[in-house]
């Protein structure tokens, strides 16, 4: 039988999922050296191009395609915003401001024009969960991690790939060299920018499936605004996670937690609590959290920095 | 050295630069400079800050794109470079300023720049075969952050050499190390070129003594220009300093700078009264760590006292207490409270680059004035200092951006300088400025020594300690001692030798 | 041609050359959304402009929070600090003005007014300074702390709608009306522009003057010019001058949300049409200029109405209205790229 403790763990994980995947594509950007504020605009774009295509083209074929087409519309948003950052070297943190902005306008005003101004009704199919034999079984966990649409199970082996990626390739060195001193980079025969566009792009596209992801696994619609905020949160969990694969993912599942706890309280009959304090529940988390998780210590150093080579 | 004229004769050059010119905007770092490094020899590129060494090599480097001229390497045509491309083809640079990533190990700094799968495990060995092979030991596992400043340095060469570097460009090795430590790094650069003949070295600096106790031959530029060439056994120091300052530049001032050790200095210790004392100082740095131990000194008016010390050993706190910036963890510090303070680093510490020189004028001020700020006043002061201190600058309005970087320190100083504070500290006064500028900074200095003002100052650079200060003091992993005015003792001492 | 008229002529080109840009973009949007561009444009301009009560109670009824929330920005942005929380301070500045007039409702005088608005700029300081506090105890990125903040205060805003300081008959997501005594008065008579207009051009104009020609000015300029400098060289505290400026952003953040309870909505409602975060926009077009702002919250108060308008006449989404505040951002942002710094 399936107990509120199995409802809540399996909600963390279904939560943390699109959180895990945009914070690990960020978490490549910033150890690329760039803060990309602009993620919630690659969120929210994959989500309306996964439901366009989704909603389009029926069956698998479809959600395969959903998955696709978001991936590519956050890819798109950050070469926007790699255009300004990697390229004109504008501030960061001013263009991600506006790439959210222009996203959230961009994809209010596509959507209306898809669907008309009222846009309820729609619906698309979502892939279901998928148990993975004897995994699925073990107690308390098991459904929690192993009963879980696709999506989720590429997550688990992206970040093990990531994790070897960063460690153990010399293109993850490079990666990790270029956030660190792109001086230094450029001196050892790597191109900075090049690297730093891989790393904005990879962020975005990521972003995009963690948008398609909302949409194609979990919602089966799209709402304006619908990302409320992910994009943010993502990059509180890099923070958290202290820039590393493992980290993020540790991370990602805490915030999936919080933001899980509403169901869990609810299916207790804690209905007295208010709703919009669970809403705000992860927000205020991720701030206690940066706190504690005090400064940049561990943070790529060149982070956020405009100037690209100092010499 | 024989194997020189050989060399010339029967094979190619390692490096060839032929009519480099570069420019930036309307300022000529390089026009038509000729270079031959043969195989097997060390050559020495000479000049002032601000002559176009770096620049040179880092168009051979592939770091920066020339305007016109052409480059061979081992007799082959070179195009399209970048460092990338250097590397493959031979050359390996140490900058100046290292190009480590001080956040990870060696082995990773080594590995940097390759591609496929990294295993640190084999790396490290390589480097350990590599460092036994050519007198370079290092522990390959180490953060680059927490090495001292030397075994960066050798992890820099490790790294050229792991790439397999024939030919190696080394930007001002000895300027970050002991003499000691100089001259052991100056030996293994002799043998490395001798060890193989298609080994060669560049080592560029502006020190006349290292370029002639290592070189075969000898390159000198000024002004972007190849002024003298050949081999070094034709120069000597004063030939060289000739050609480096060109003939009319040279005066009786300027002879100290660039030959340290003909200038005798007076002494005027005891004269006047204490300004600043330390008294059994303990100073921590941001993260809580002791930098100084237990120091104990003082600086009295009408004298310089300078610092020497290895990068890193304590000196930027210590500094920066006595300046007033930072607190001490014990003992006492005695001092007026204007003390004038010039920091090393002026982009960073000392300018607004982008608002007016009235403005960064009012900076010093800035803590502590209230009410309504005179800029109309604070515009005729400025102007007025920028007259009476030769800062060359069209007006009180311009942006400090705009500035060379020898009229910034000129005016950093002159404004240190201005309403006569009792006491000064400086670090680095000279740092990055070319030859007239330093004079300028040194000459003001005693000026305002001689007018009674107490001046610590901290310099990387033993020459520049040794030519201005009245007294020594050496501080080596926190721990100060006063020592005699004497190369040899105050570089052994900066090591920690007695 | 003299060195004068270039400075005048040099800034109305620039200006000129972004709006006629940021006009192509929207004329292009139109098109490729279906939409027949001469009729929405119409629309605009009309809502805009087309009439005194267009401009008075549509175009600067908004122009007012935008410019005091564009002054917060600017403020901050002078000292270095990314403020991105004006939306969060606004928002906690409505609600404690809310709160403080549901308590002094119960009795009305004009004198009290003072009080209430006092109370959200107190609120919004407040605000702000969780995410300074978080900044110098802690060194988290204010950027982050000031979004997190943002989504707080819409929650928390969220649930005293429906909790403590709901209507009486626990129906409708909205607070009681103020009482009239609490109401800012009009400016203008026959028109919805109130006296809190007077507010922004008084502020803006002060803090023109206090950032020009006052010590503290100075000191909040020079920390955000280079922080390092001023502690070191300047003997400037860098993280009191930090803390001042960022609650007195939140401050005016405050403000405006008090000033729209008070002067345009009369309630705290559940939703908020997103001033603090045009504001950004605001105080980038006005290259961080506090007279500058008040002209580009006219700008900005424009599109917004006409935006309004366009999808009441022409059933353009509102939406678009973003996609050409962030296009103007990222106009002024590669316009800068040649002259150094936005900060």
């Amino acid at each position: 039988m399936i107990t509120p403790l199995d409802d809540f763990l399996a909600a963390a994980v279904r939560t943390a999922t699109p959180l895990a995947l945009a914070a690990l594509g960020e978490c490549v950007t910033e150890r690329g050296g760039v803060i990309n504020i602009g993620l919630e605009g690659s969120i929210v774009s994959g989500a309306l191009a996964a439901t366009i295509v989704a909603g389009t083209v029926t069956g698998t074929v479809g959600v395969t395609a959903g998955f696709a087409a978001g991936a590519v519309a956050g890819l798109i948003i950050a070469l926007a915003f790699a255009i300004f950052t990697v390229y004109l070297r504008a501030d960061q943190i001013i263009t991600g401001t506006a790439i959210t902005l222009l996203s959230l306008g961009l994809t209010g005003l596509m959507y209306k024009s898809f669907y008309g101004a009222t846009g309820v009704g729609l619906t698309i199919p979502t892939i279901g969960a998928v148990e993975i034999p004897l995994l699925a079984r073990i107690p308390v966990i098991g459904r929690a991690l192993f009963a879980q649409p696709v999506v989720t199970y590429a997550l688990y082996a992206l970040v093990l790939l990531m994790a070897w990626w960063f460690m153990r390739t010399h293109s993850g060195l490079a990666l990790r060299a270029v956030g660190e001193s792109p001086d230094a980079a450029l001196a050892a025969g790597i191109r900075p920018r090049r690297v730093q566009a891989f790393a904005v792009l990879f962020g975005g596209a990521m972003a995009g499936l963690a948008g398609s992801t909302l949409v194609l696994a979990q919602s089966g619609t799209f709402v304006e605004n619908m990302s409320a905020g992910k994009g943010f949160i993502a990059i509180a969990i890099v923070v958290l996670g202290r820039w590393t694969p493992l980290g993020v993912a540790g991370a990602a599942l805490l915030f999936g937690g919080a933001s899980a706890l509403q169901y869990l309280f609810q299916s207790l009959g804690w209905n007295e609590v208010p709703y919009q304090l669970f809403l705000a529940l992860p927000y205020v988390l991720t701030l206690i959290v940066l706190a504690r998780a005090s400064g940049r210590a561990a943070a790529p150093a060149a982070l956020a920095r405009r100037e690209l080579t100092l010499g | 050295m024989t194997n020189v004229s050989d060399a010339l004769h029967t094979s190619s050059p390692a490096l060839a630069l032929h009519g480099i010119s570069k420019s930036y905007g309307n300022v000529i770092a390089l026009h038509n400079v000729t270079m031959h490094v043969q195989p097997g020899t060390v050559h020495a590129l000479l000049g002032e800050n601000g002559a176009g060494k770096t620049t040179l090599m880092r168009v051979a480097f592939g770091l920066v794109a020339s305007d016109a001229g052409f480059m061979e390497i081992a007799g082959a045509r070179v195009s399209e470079h970048t460092p990338a491309r250097a590397i493959a083809r031979g050359l390996g640079m140490v900058h100046q300023h290292f190009s480590l990533v001080t956040a990870m190990t060696v082995t990773e700094n080594i590995a940097l720049g390759q591609h496929g799968v990294f295993t640190p495990a084999h790396v490290a060995e390589q480097i350990r075969t590599l460092g036994e092979r050519t007198g370079l030991p290092i522990n390959p596992n180490a953060r680059v952050s927490d090495l001292p400043v030397s075994a960066q340095q050798r992890c820099e060469i490790v790294k050229a050499l792991a790439r397999n570097a024939r030919v190696l460009i080394l930007d001002e090795p000895t300027a970050v190390l002991a003499p000691d430590e100089a001259q052991a790094l100056l030996r293994w650069v002799r043998a490395f070129a001798a060890e193989h003949p298609s080994h060669a070295v560049v080592l560029i600096t502006h020190k006349l003594r290292d370029a002639l106790a290592v070189a075969d031959d000898v390159t000198v530029l000024r002004r972007g220009q190849c002024v003298a060439s050949g081999v070094a056994s034709s120069f000597t120091e004063a030939s060289l300093a000739n050609a480096m300052l060109g003939p009319t530049e040279r005066s009786a001032s300027v002879e100290a700078e660039v030959l340290p050790s003909v200038r005798p200095h007076t002494d005027s210790v005891g004269a006047h009264h204490v300004v600043l004392q330390a008294d059994d100082v303990t100073v921590h740095d941001d993260r809580g760590v002791a930098r100084v131990h237990s120091a104990s000194f003082n600086v009295r008016a009408g004298e310089i006292v300078g610092l020497a010390a290895v990068e890193g050993s304590g000196q930027t706190e210590l500094l920066r207490a006595m300046a007033g910036l930072r607190d001490v963890a014990s003992g006492r510090l005695h001092r007026p409270t204007d003390v004038g303070f010039v920091p090393e680093d002026r982009h960073h510490d000392a300018l607004l680059l982008d608002a007016s020189l009235t403005e960064n004028y009012a900076l010093r001020d800035a803590g502590s004035r209230h009410g309504r700020v005179p800029w109309r006043e604070l515009a005729e002061r400025t102007a007025a200092v920028l007259s009476q201190r030769d800062v060359r600058a069209s007006g009180p309005e311009v942006n400090a951006r705009t500035l060379s970087g020898g009229n910034q320190q000129k005016f950093v100083l002159a404004r240190a300088l201005d309403d006569a504070p009792p006491a000064l500290v400086i670090e680095n006064p000279t740092r990055g400025l070319d030859f007239r500028a330093t004079a300028h900074v040194h000459d003001a200095l005693r000026d305002a020594r001689d007018a009674g003002l107490a001046i610590l100052f901290y310099s990387s650079d033993l020459d520049e300690v040794l030519a201005l200060a009245d007294r020594v003091l050496v501080l080596h992993h926190g721990v100060l001692r006063q020592v005699p005015r004497e190369r040899e003792v105050v570089g052994r001492a900066m090591l920690g030798l007695t | 041609m003299n060195a004068s008229a270039h400075h005048v002529t040099g800034p109305l080109l620039r200006v000129a050359a972004l709006l006629a840009i940021t006009l192509a973009v929207l004329i292009t949007l139109l098109v490729a959304s279906g939409f027949d561009a001469s009729v929405a444009l119409q629309a605009m301009v009309r809502g805009a402009f087309g009439s005194w009560y267009a401009i008075t109670s549509a175009t600067l009824v908004r122009a007012v929070p935008l410019a005091l929330t564009g002054l917060a920005v600017a403020i901050a942005f002078r000292a270095g600090l990314l403020n991105i929380g004006a939306e969060g301070q606004l928002l906690a500045g409505a609600a404690a003005a809310t709160a403080a007039a549901s308590v002094l409702g119960a009795t009305p005088s004009a004198l009290l007014l003072p009080l209430v608005l006092l109370a959200g700029v107190a609120s919004g300081a407040g605000w702000a300074g969780i995410a300074s506090w978080l900044r110098q105890r802690f060194g988290v990125l204010e950027v982050i702390s000031t979004i997190m903040l943002n989504f707080v205060a819409l929650y928390v805003v969220g649930w005293l709608v429906r909790g403590p300081l709901q209507e009486p008959s626990k129906f409708y997501p909205q607070s009681l009306p103020l009482a009239k005594s609490l109401q800012l008065p009009a400016l203008l008579e026959g028109t919805r522009l109130h006296v809190g207009a007077l507010f922004a051009v008084v502020l803006a104009a002060v803090a023109w003057w206090w950032l020009r020609d006052t010590a503290g000015g100075f000191r909040l300029r020079a920390v955000g010019m280079n922080a390092s400098a001023a502690a070191v060289s300047g003997r400037i505290n860098v993280a009191r001058v930090s803390m001042y400026a960022f609650l007195a952003s939140g401050a005016l953040a405050g403000l405006a949300g008090a000033v729209e309870v008070t002067g345009v909505t009369y309630a705290l409602y559940d939703q908020s049409p997103g001033y603090g975060y045009t504001a950004i926009a605001v105080a980038l077009l006005a290259r961080l200029n506090p007279l500058g702002v008040l002209a580009s919250a006219v700008l900005f108060g424009a599109l917004q109405a006409g935006g309004n308008a366009m999808q009441r006449d022409a059933g353009v989404p509102v939406a678009l209205v973003n996609v050409v505040e962030a296009v103007l951002i990222l106009l002024v942002i590669a316009g800068e790229r040649w002259r150094g710094s936005v900060r």
